[in-house]
């Protein structure tokens, strides 16, 4: 919500709902962005199960389908879209276990739960990146 | 014509429950996703194989089958959420609501179909 400038004789803050072209200017605090990114992510999550359905099916049907999935994941574009849905996984994880903990009062107060937001983007970034050497090749 | 201020909101308490729901998914993914690195880091093949005898006994596939279910319900409460969040129109959000459910059984059938082929 957007505060406005008063614009009666009252002092009281008017609040409204924010438009979508308000979006750009206005800054969303590190909490705030981490939970829209949890919304965001798991949202990809759901888009992306046929997908990872398809590609357990594959992994489980025979050692044939097996060879395919290997080969299918060998692809510049299907890897950039399994370190998307890789990264939407870590993302989605990482900020859920700080939900449950906010849940259970832990971290709650604002100095700590905005430095817990902050640990949980730069966690599942850096576990993010890791995915990307194993799946360009330079670990695996 | 005013409205009674003493009116309650709501009063099925789903909300509760599915929020509670959610939580209790979500710990139970949790737990699937360590049981299936524990699986992977026993299982000293890295092929069709090794990947193939992990789901082979009986109780991992109903546990995987059980996981699946979980990350459907999950599914289900996180994406009616974002439904209700944005979208206005109520003819149009029932038929999304509809279509996630059929989709997300879809699914969780596919999955059970995938698991018991191996």
């Amino acid at each position: 919500m957007a505060k406005l400038p008063p614009t009666s004789s009252s002092a009281k803050p008017q609040f409204r709902n924010i438009g979508i072209a308000d979006l750009v200017q206005y800054r969303l605090p590190v909490p705030g962005f981490v939970s829209i990114l949890h919304r965001a992510s798991g949202m990809l999550i759901f888009l992306l199960l046929p997908l990872v359905l398809w590609l357990f099916d594959m992994s489980l049907s025979s050692d044939r389908s097996f060879d395919r999935l290997l080969e299918f994941c060998s692809g510049t574009i299907a890897r950039l879209v399994l370190l998307g849905l890789g990264w939407a996984l870590l993302h989605h994880l990482c900020a859920g276990l700080r939900f449950l903990l906010l849940d259970l009062h832990i971290g709650a107060d604002k100095p700590l739960a905005r430095r817990s937001s902050w640990i949980v983007l730069a966690v599942s970034l850096a576990l993010t990146a890791v995915l990307a050497l194993f799946l360009f090749g330079v670990l695996g | 014509m005013s409205q009674s201020p003493r009116r309650a909101p709501v009063g099925a308490h789903y909300g509760l429950r599915e929020w509670l729901a959610q939580r209790v998914t979500a710990v139970l993914l949790l737990a699937f996703i360590l049981f299936l690195a524990g699986a992977l880091a026993l299982e000293g093949r890295h092929d069709y194989q090794g990947w193939a005898a992990i789901f082979a006994p009986q109780p991992v596939k109903l546990v995987t089958e059980l996981a699946f279910a979980a990350l459907c319900y999950h599914a289900w409460i996180g994406v009616r959420d974002v439904w209700m969040d944005y979208i206005h129109h109520t003819g149009l959000r029932l038929a999304l609501l509809t279509m996630t459910i059929l989709w997300l059984l879809y699914c969780l059938a596919w999955s059970a179909q995938i698991l018991w082929s191996v």
